[in-house]
């Protein structure tokens, strides 16, 4: 493997953990609102704050590895991206932080302060939308170059059928994990009734999931039809994603298995979210930028990859610990502890 | 009106973005040995007062962590947004120390959320320690790996320019760069001495209330003495630093000390009003101190500003950042000393009101000199963004509307501060120490 693939190979991997943990996160956050306001909150709540009280720092911080990751291994997305990004990624920069303190200043701060909590609950779902428009961006036709400057075209990308897709695929599917986790969590909690609720969300969210998987693939034949056809050629990917989903929902479904139905879900993620991936590449923006000409220099790549695997070493036992202590520790979960 | 300039608007957002995480991010750096230190004290003693003295602080901690993350999000994202030429080639030789820390945050990270939860949940009291230690390390390696790429922005090296192609990089050159040492030594002391001072005017003003629990006065030793030890080294490291500038930036230095002709035995400048023909009135002058500062003996050689293009020199505004910076340095010092004296020697009483009001000063003013230290670092470097290669203005994005997001990000940080301020507040307001005392049955 090249440097640049095993560069961006980690990097998609980071993205991947964050989809995962932040859409359990963002979704969390507006079941506990959407809970509140329709008084069943006295059921689920104390399952999602067991559960996101630890961790919520650690989300976080997937998402800056991968944006410090990618201006280390390609320094040319700064230019292209950070030139052109600078109001959607200003929104997104005022979505995190609101999101991030207020979820600080409710839990450790002034519980049960519902303007706290609607704050969170909703930048949870805006988050998502905004950070989605970058990949939507990735696909080429919104951003222009001429000469020596680039921008970026606002009405396009408002206007685009595809843009918007992404959106709601990207609002769905946040919904739909995060459903998917809490099940399993409050079952494990032997919650029963937060579990029944939770499971409903769980199996309300799933059609639309898949529903807004077709509406994106539909839509981006229309809007890039070479990114299309290389997604056909890894096809196989998708048939497979299809399947861990009608597994997952089957078992959800049976109440059966419920940490096997979550790690289908993630499975039906991560094959479409590489399949994805892999078919976009080689380029990291349509069609001025790919991985090949934004690479950083070897003894760069080599450094990085070094201090990568180095850190793995330090997060993974680190990670397992945290897990043991909070996420599978049957008298935490319980509320024992 | 005002006519659109990008560069000097990206300056202005950048700037206000990192007065704002500055404030958090020392004391980030700075609390968890605090708590460290009172839970060691607690654990040792058996002295269930200094481990509620941590437990409060922890809580206080997350609520200032919270900004700290979500301001150090934003900078992150700002450096690609708004400096996206200087982001790329920076990010050819200096993105491993920036990789890093994300590394050291996310260790950090993963242990605070281990350790705010498991205060009761171990048997052995000392493991509930340990856990810390992850936390004050994570927490020093990230102000260390950030302070390497301002470094670098300093004293750039580990790269070969030719012909306008960078070559020959060589990453552990430019994060060990020759501003390395002083500068991550000097930030990483005078953040907690800051925290220490910062945490002593929260238990000085509490005595001076009237508030006579014990718990009071062993949080006010505990970290005097700490805010004393710091102090001491943070001057020493003050003093390694002006022997850098002077070696590798004379310009800044002679900027910070209004230092025009080259000289010997050139004076320190304090205070002071600039006249037309950079006459400077109104100063207080002490002889030789300059160039003992810059190379140690009295007799050495200051290079002085004239040696320099006028269009390279920094704004002598730096002069004031610099002098507030060494004065509130100075102010510290004396006061932590001075308390540390006053509590050795039995006849005197360290909880003398004149002595606990300057502790209480002590505090707003050590986040005072912080700042006032960052603007000198970051003016000072004026008009560079990094030394000899390339101007803020190559490195600034072209991109329009930076002003309006300066106009949002400036709401951002309004809201979240006060809000900050509300919950701590309200926090400790309704819990006070002597309630938590009863509560846990510790009276």
């Amino acid at each position: 493997m090249s440097y640049e693939v095993i560069g961006i190979t980690v990097l998609w991997t980071f993205l991947y953990g964050y989809l995962i943990v932040a859409s359990i996160d963002f979704g969390a956050g507006f079941f506990s609102y959407y809970s509140t306001i329709t008084k069943k909150n006295h059921l689920i709540n104390k399952v999602i704050v067991r559960y996101l009280s630890p961790v919520w720092e650690v989300t976080n911080v997937f998402l800056v590895f991968f944006f410090i990751g990618i201006v280390g291994f390609f320094p040319s997305t700064a230019y292209y991206y950070g030139t052109t990004l600078l109001i959607p990624g200003s929104i997104a920069i005022v979505l995190l932080a609101i999101r991030g303190s207020y979820y600080a200043f409710h839990h450790y701060g002034e519980k049960g302060n519902n303007f706290y909590q609607a704050l969170y609950g909703a930048t949870g779902l805006l988050i998502p939308a905004s950070l989605s428009v970058v990949l939507t961006i990735s696909e080429g036709g919104f951003i222009y170059k001429y000469e020596d400057s680039v921008w970026l075209d606002y009405g396009a990308l408002f206007t685009s059928f595809y843009s918007w897709a992404v959106v709601i695929l990207a609002l769905v599917s946040v919904l739909y994990i995060s459903a998917y986790f809490l099940a399993y969590y409050a079952k494990t909690a032997q919650d029963e009734k937060a579990f029944d609720v939770l499971r409903k969300y769980a199996l309300n969210w799933s059609l639309p999931t898949i529903l807004a998987s077709v509406l994106v693939f539909f839509a981006l034949s229309d809007h890039n039809p070479e990114h299309f056809d290389k997604m056909l050629e890894l096809s196989w990917m998708f048939s497979l994603s299809f399947l861990f989903f009608l597994g997952a929902v089957y078992l959800m479904w049976k109440k059966k298995h419920l940490g096997v139905a979550f790690i289908l879900v993630m499975l039906q993620f991560a094959t479409a979210f590489f399949g994805y991936g892999a078919s976009h590449m080689p380029y990291l923006l349509y069609p001025y930028l790919t991985i090949y000409d934004g690479f950083t220099n070897e003894a760069m790549a080599v450094a990085l990859i070094t201090a990568f695997i180095a850190g793995l070493c330090l997060l993974i036992p680190s990670l397992y610990l945290l897990m043991r202590l909070f996420l599978f520790d049957n008298k935490y979960v319980q509320g024992k502890k | 009106m005002f006519e659109y300039d990008p560069v000097f608007l990206s300056r202005i957002l950048t700037g206000i973005t990192l007065a704002v995480h500055v404030i958090f991010a020392t004391v980030g750096v700075g609390v968890p040995l605090m708590i460290a230190l009172a839970e060691w004290m607690g654990i040792k003693r058996n002295d269930e007062h200094y481990r509620l003295l941590a437990r409060r602080w922890a809580r206080g901690f997350v609520i200032t962590v919270a900004i700290g993350v979500v301001t150090g999000t934003a900078i992150g994202l700002q450096l690609s947004l708004l400096w996206p030429n200087f982001m790329q080639m920076a990010g050819h030789v200096i993105s491993l120390p920036l990789f890093m820390e994300t590394f050291a945050f996310f260790f950090e990270a993963i242990f605070l959320g281990i350790y705010l939860y498991t205060w009761d949940r171990f048997k052995k009291k000392i493991y509930h320690f340990f856990i810390l230690i992850p936390v004050a390390l994570g927490a020093m390696a990230s102000g260390f790996f950030i302070t390497t790429v301002n470094g670098f922005m300093n004293a750039p090296r580990g790269f070969d320019l030719e012909n306008g192609v960078l070559t020959n990089i060589r990453p552990l050159e430019a994060m060990f760069n020759p501003a390395t040492p002083t500068k991550v030594a000097h930030v990483l002391s005078s953040a907690y001495l800051t925290t220490a001072f910062v945490l002593a005017a929260i238990a000085a003003f509490a005595i001076l209330r009237g508030k006579d629990h014990v718990y009071h006065k062993k949080a006010l030793h505990l970290t005097m003495t700490a805010a004393a030890i710091f102090a001491i080294s943070t001057a020493i490291i003050g003093d390694f630093s002006g022997k850098y500038l002077a070696k590798y930036q004379p310009e800044k230095l002679a900027a910070a000390e209004w230092h025009f002709e080259t000289s010997t035995e050139a004076p320190l400048i304090l205070g002071g009003v600039l006249q037309e023909n950079n006459e400077v009135k109104y100063a207080l002058e002490i002889p030789y101190a300059l160039s003992i500062l810059a190379h140690g003996t009295p007799d050495a050689e200051v290079i002085g500003l004239e040696e320099f293009p006028e269009e390279e020199l920094p704004p002598l505004i730096v002069h004031y950042f610099f002098d507030l910076m060494v004065g509130i340095g100075m102010f510290l010092a004396f006061v932590s000393i001075l308390y540390v004296l006053f509590a050795k020697v039995r006849k005197w009483n360290e909880w003398n009101k004149p002595l606990l009001w300057a502790i209480v000063a002590g505090g707003p003013l050590s986040l005072l000199a912080i700042e006032m230290g960052w603007f000198f670092a970051e003016l000072g470097r004026q008009p560079w963004l990094l030394v000899g290669y390339m101007t803020v203005e190559q490195g600034a994005t072209t991109s329009e509307h930076v002003d309006l997001m300066i106009v949002l990000f400036v709401l951002l940080y309004i809201v979240l501060c006060t809000t900050c301020a509300t919950v701590l507040r309200k926090m400790f307001k309704n819990n006070p120490v002597e309630k938590e005392l009863h509560d846990r049955g510790m009276e």
